[in-house]
């Protein structure tokens, strides 16, 4: 008997409602336990006082039950609205406990029903899972694309255009001396070329995916006293960083999240760049041309127009500071708020470059078991080209591409080949 | 009443194969035949080998069988399949003469001492649900042995079909085997039913030779066994004609005649090896198919015209047959048919092909639910050594899907079963590379020498040829050279500084053993067998070496063993599909479940957790 598993859905903590969510085959029990009101009907809410099995009254809650396999985990599900009291849910929680086979969810559990319940695959928990995350636009739209299952759709064409271009290399080999085509090199290179261009775009698009999931990175960098720490400090509209008028104050790099128009940005204050013969702070400076080179993005603040040499990234902006009457066309000031417009959009339009080539993998997971394939594909197309005398060695290839790319589709299945080349090729002489 | 070690049932390929095997292994064996003129008969097309089947032949030589030598013997038109493809894929085929095969598989069975040979139809087993220790026969008299191997092929329950017309039969001509299908059915197996069909066979003499394009030979035949050198029966070509509009029309007008058109048939056919008229309804838009005739013999004149096996009427058939190029005289000797016939689900089998939870039962060949002769022999090599060995009290024998197409076919059956008669592909092996039919003897003849079901002569001659390879790979790879005199000697290499061995250079399309024969000139005193081992293992050295790591891993996979009574329906975690394709396939080991279709490897981690919990809960308990 599977347990029935409750726990609170909404965040810990004083709220105007708070929901507490059971999932199982006796949750619709629950409700006959806790309120007098017999006329449960999936789907509809219900206006309800709650009580404890001693018949203290809990909460006048709104209920809305879903019949399973019609619900989130596919089981029977109660959502259970309620004042945002920490005593009333304490006291739910407590009453819930009480019934036989009831239990707290354990972290996820409600998620893995859902999966064992094939109501969600892998891709789309992760994706749910970001959703959940999400804080900002980018963010949402990005996890919601992969909760719609848009990864699964797209691995499935993949998944279908391996099988083809095997079948019809397996069908000249396994058949051979049957009245099939010799040589398939023109009809393979073509799959093989739509798949290695579909891959490589979202292998590029991972990289973006990534940042938009974790954030992108914007450094500041420039020399001392050039009001990295002031702008900083505009941007994210609270003092987060240390100003001062001393040059070299910041020497560790400080870390601001924001978002920028629905783009998640984390942007960094680093060490102004001088010649000094103080250790730490020539630690610093290291440090924040390291983390400059490393980021999606530097903007380089100046007096004199001057980029700082050791800067290798290519993505730079550069403005001057301190323009504090707006006389110059990329200059700024964070004490007049001159400029700072301008420089927001251009931050923007930069990175949301990067957001158009986005594909539909979105973690690190997919992008090794992507670029691994693109590998192997490369292999196998230039052993196609070759002839059908290599024709056993991209077989190989093409084999070992359907292994890698098992985790995000699922196993390729030599009896799926088969069921290819029967359905298209006449057989047996 | 007679006491044996081990008892054949049948004498097609999977029984003669079986008898051989037990019979190398000391077994005192016994071989139960309805008709003693029925041992080794081909009963559906003249041919041995093929792709993937010519690796399994090479496979069953390699452990010292019968079916490669008489293949060799009785052939009259050797071909290697994919020639101009990498060694990988070849496969060498074998036309044979009907008569001459017979004669030699009888030969080899009759040669063995402790093998004797009985006429009789087997109608009952003696002994319980829980083990067989004999048979009866129609006669009354019992036969007990320690194991038993059940080898019917198509006669479980046969039918044969001819359009409208159907009786009773196992193959055209010969009676079924009801009583013993009962006798399998009380055991609790799952039977299904399957169907084939054969062509009408023509009359050589009828067919107007001079019309059609001929397809002859090898000038340089491959042969099936290691010990073999050159054929010896004279060599013949086969023809080639093709059927036409006309013919399509034929068979279109008189489809609902058809026993499997008419609804007649109920089994699942091969989509491999389809019916004329299959062929005509699911291609449509093709105009033509392709027909070979085939010599049955040197002595006969019958003819098999591989490509229209047919379940439509004899008139019919007729009618056809005469609408072809060549063919419009031809007198047809034997009519097309189909059969239908009884198979166990393999599943219930383990990867001895003894019945799971019976002591002392083995099932061998087609009624395992495959076909071809091959299959059918590989399946009585493995039952016939396991029968051997539970009969001395001595360990199982088995073979896995990374050293044979032996391995991979049992596997694919026992853990997939089957829903259309199984037969082997080369595809079908993910090992491939390394399965390739020159090796054979590498990858399965020690095995063999260790369990000791290999002649002193075979054992000799292996061990020789693995002393020349040695000796040959160590000449290729003791010395490197550098880009500059491999260019002086024309080898076409690039200029990136880096030193070669000539293995590594013999792995480069394009360059024979011959071009390498100047760097070194003991080289050249190796024989071309040799040589042509040595190229074929550098050809494939990286892949090889890539798929030994995964023959580590599935070697590790197959070691950890899944309990039959383990649970899936307690596990959290996995998907309701998963789940039933885990409770209705039921893996034996981790490798097995890993290749369930849909398989994840999340999934996969899950199942192992378990079966490791399980594991030490017992050691704590």
């Amino acid at each position: 008997m599977v347990d029935t598993i409750y726990a609170l859905a909404t965040p810990q903590g004083r709220a105007g409602v708070a929901i507490v969510r059971i999932s199982g085959p006796d949750a619709f029990m629950s409700l006959h336990s806790m309120c007098n009101d017999s006329k449960i009907k999936p789907r509809k809410t219900i206006l309800c006082d709650l009580y404890t099995q001693e018949g203290l009254h809990l909460d006048k809650a709104l209920v809305l039950p879903f019949k399973g396999p019609h619900s989130f985990t596919g089981e029977d599900v109660v959502e259970l609205h309620l004042h945002g009291s920490i005593a009333v849910i304490q006291k739910t929680l407590e009453t819930l406990s009480k019934i036989t086979n009831f239990r707290q969810a354990l972290p996820g559990e409600f998620t893995r029903r859902a999966f064992s319940n094939e109501k969600l695959d892998l891709a789309e928990i992760e994706g749910l899972a970001d959703l959940i995350e999400a804080e900002t636009e980018a963010q949402r739209v990005q996890a919601l694309k992969v909760l719609s299952g848009k990864l699964g759709e797209r691995a499935q064409e993949w998944r279908s255009m391996i099988i083809k271009a095997m079948a019809l290399i397996e069908v000249t080999i396994d058949f051979s001396d049957e009245d099939v085509p010799t040589d398939v090199s023109k009809d393979v290179i073509l799959i093989l070329t739509n798949i290695i261009n579909d891959l490589s775009f979202e292998s590029t698009g991972i990289n973006v995916a990534e940042r938009i999931r974790v954030g992108f990175e914007v450094a500041i960098l420039g020399k001392p006293n050039v009001g990295k720490s002031t702008l900083l400090n505009t941007l994210a509209g609270r003092e987060a960083a240390i100003t001062s008028e001393h040059a070299g104050t910041t020497r560790d790099i400080i870390e601001v999240k924001m978002d920028l128009d629905g783009l998640p940005v984390t942007m960094l204050d680093t060490a102004g760049l001088r010649e000094t013969n103080n250790s730490i702070e020539t630690k610093g400076i290291r440090k924040a041309i390291e983390r400059a080179n490393s980021s999606d993005l530097v903007i380089v603040l100046t007096d004199d127009g001057k980029k700082p040499p050791e800067i290798k990234n290519p993505n730079i902006l550069t403005f001057i500071s301190k323009c504090d009457n707006g006389d110059m066309g990329n200059g700024l000031s964070a004490v007049t708020g001159f400029g700072i417009d301008n420089m927001i959009k251009s931050i923007k339009k930069e990175l949301r470059n990067n957001v158009q080539n986005q594909g539909v993998a979105t973690r690190f997971r997919h992008k090794e078991a992507i670029d691994r394939s693109i590998n192997k594909l490369t292999n196998a197309k230039k052993f196609v080209t070759d002839g059908p005398g290599f024709y056993d060695l991209a077989a190989e290839e093409l084999r070992q591409t359907a292994y890698t790319l098992d985790e995000l589709f699922g196993k390729v299945d030599v009896e799926k080949v088969l069921d290819e080349i029967f359905s298209s090729f006449c057989l047996g002489k | 009443m007679k006491q044996f070690d081990v008892i054949v049932v049948g004498g097609g390929h999977a029984g003669s194969e079986a008898a051989a095997a037990a019979s190398r292994m000391g077994a005192n064996t016994v071989l139960v035949t309805m008709k003693h003129s029925d041992l080794g008969i081909m009963s559906c097309n003249p041919a041995i080998g093929g792709l993937g089947k010519g690796h399994l032949v090479r496979e069953i030589d390699a452990m010292d069988g019968i079916m490669a030598r008489s293949a060799d013997e009785a052939g009259i038109q050797f071909r290697l399949l994919n020639r101009k493809k990498g060694p990988a894929v070849q496969g060498p085929r074998v036309q044979a003469d009907r008569l001459l095969y017979q004669n030699s598989i009888k030969r080899a069975l009759k040669s063995i001492e402790n093998l004797s040979i009985v006429e009789g139809e087997v109608v009952d087993l003696v002994g319980s649900h829980d083990g067989v220790m004999g048979i009866i026969l129609a006669d009354g008299s019992e036969i007990l042995a320690k194991s038993t191997i059940i080898t019917t092929g198509t006669f479980l329950r046969g039918k044969v079909f001819i359009g409208e017309v159907s009786y009773p039969a196992g193959r055209m001509g010969a009676n079924p085997s009801s009583k013993l299908a009962e006798k399998i059915e009380d055991f609790g197996l799952k039977l299904g039913r399957l169907k084939t069909g054969t062509p009408p066979r023509l009359n050589g003499k009828s067919i107007n030779w001079e019309e059609l394009e001929r397809q002859p030979g090898d000038v340089d035949p491959t042969m099936f066994s290691f010990l073999s050198k050159n054929p010896i029966a004279e060599q013949i070509s086969c023809g080639i004609t093709f059927t036409n509009e006309k013919t399509h029309e034929i068979i279109e007008k008189n489809l609902s005649k058809s026993a499997m058109y008419g609804g007649y048939i109920d089994g699942a056919g091969p989509r491999y090896c389809p019916s004329i008229e299959d062929k005509i309804v699911r291609f449509r838009d093709k105009s033509s198919h392709q027909v070979f005739l085939e010599p049955e013999g040197l002595s006969v004149d019958t003819i098999y015209p591989n490509g229209i096996s047919t379940s439509l009427p004899e008139k019919t058939q007729k009618e056809y047959v005469r609408s072809i190029k060549g063919l419009e005289k031809a007198e047809i000797l034997q009519p097309g048919y189909a059969i239908e016939y009884d198979y166990v689900d393999p599943r219930s089998l383990s990867l001895t092909l003894s019945v799971n939870g019976v002591s002392g039962l083995y099932l061998a060949g087609q009624i395992n639910g495959t076909t071809g002769y091959e299959e059918a022999a590989a399946q009585g090599l493995v039952a016939g050594l396991n029968a051997a060995a539970e009969s001395s009290e001595e360990e199982t024998i088995t073979f896995s899907r990374s050293d044979s197409y032996i391995g991979v076919m049992i596997d694919d059956l026992i853990s997939k079963g089957v829903s259309e008669p199984y037969r082997m592909f080369t595809s079908r092996a993910e090992f491939r590379l390394s399965l390739r039919a020159d090796n054979a003897d590498q990858r399965l003849t020690p095995k063999g020498i260790e369990i000791g079901c290999i002649s002193a002569h075979r054992k000799k001659v292996f061990l020789d040829k693995v002393d020349k390879i040695e000796e040959c790979n160590k000449i290729l790879s003791e010395k490197e050279f550098t880009p500059n005199q491999l260019i002086a000697q024309g080898v076409s290499v690039s200029q990136d500084g880096n030193k070669r061995t000539l293995k590594q250079v013999l792995a480069f399309p394009n360059i024979t053993f011959d071009n390498i024969k100047v760097f070194d000139n003991r080289l050249s005193d190796i024989e071309s067998e040799i040589q042509q081992q040595a190229h074929r293992d550098a050809l494939y050295s990286n892949y090889i070496d890539r798929q030994k790591k995964d023959i580590e891993a599935i070697k590790r996979d197959e070691a950890i063993k899944i309990p039959s009574s383990f649970d899936y329906k307690l596990m959290s975690g996995l998907s309701n599909e998963l789940k039933n394709k885990l409770i209705g396939q039921k893996p034996k080991n981790i490798a097995q479940a890993s290749r369930i279709e849909g398989m994840t490897p999340a999934a996969l981690f899950l199942i192992l957790s378990k079966v490791k919990q399980n594991q030490s809960n017992v050691r704590a308990g």
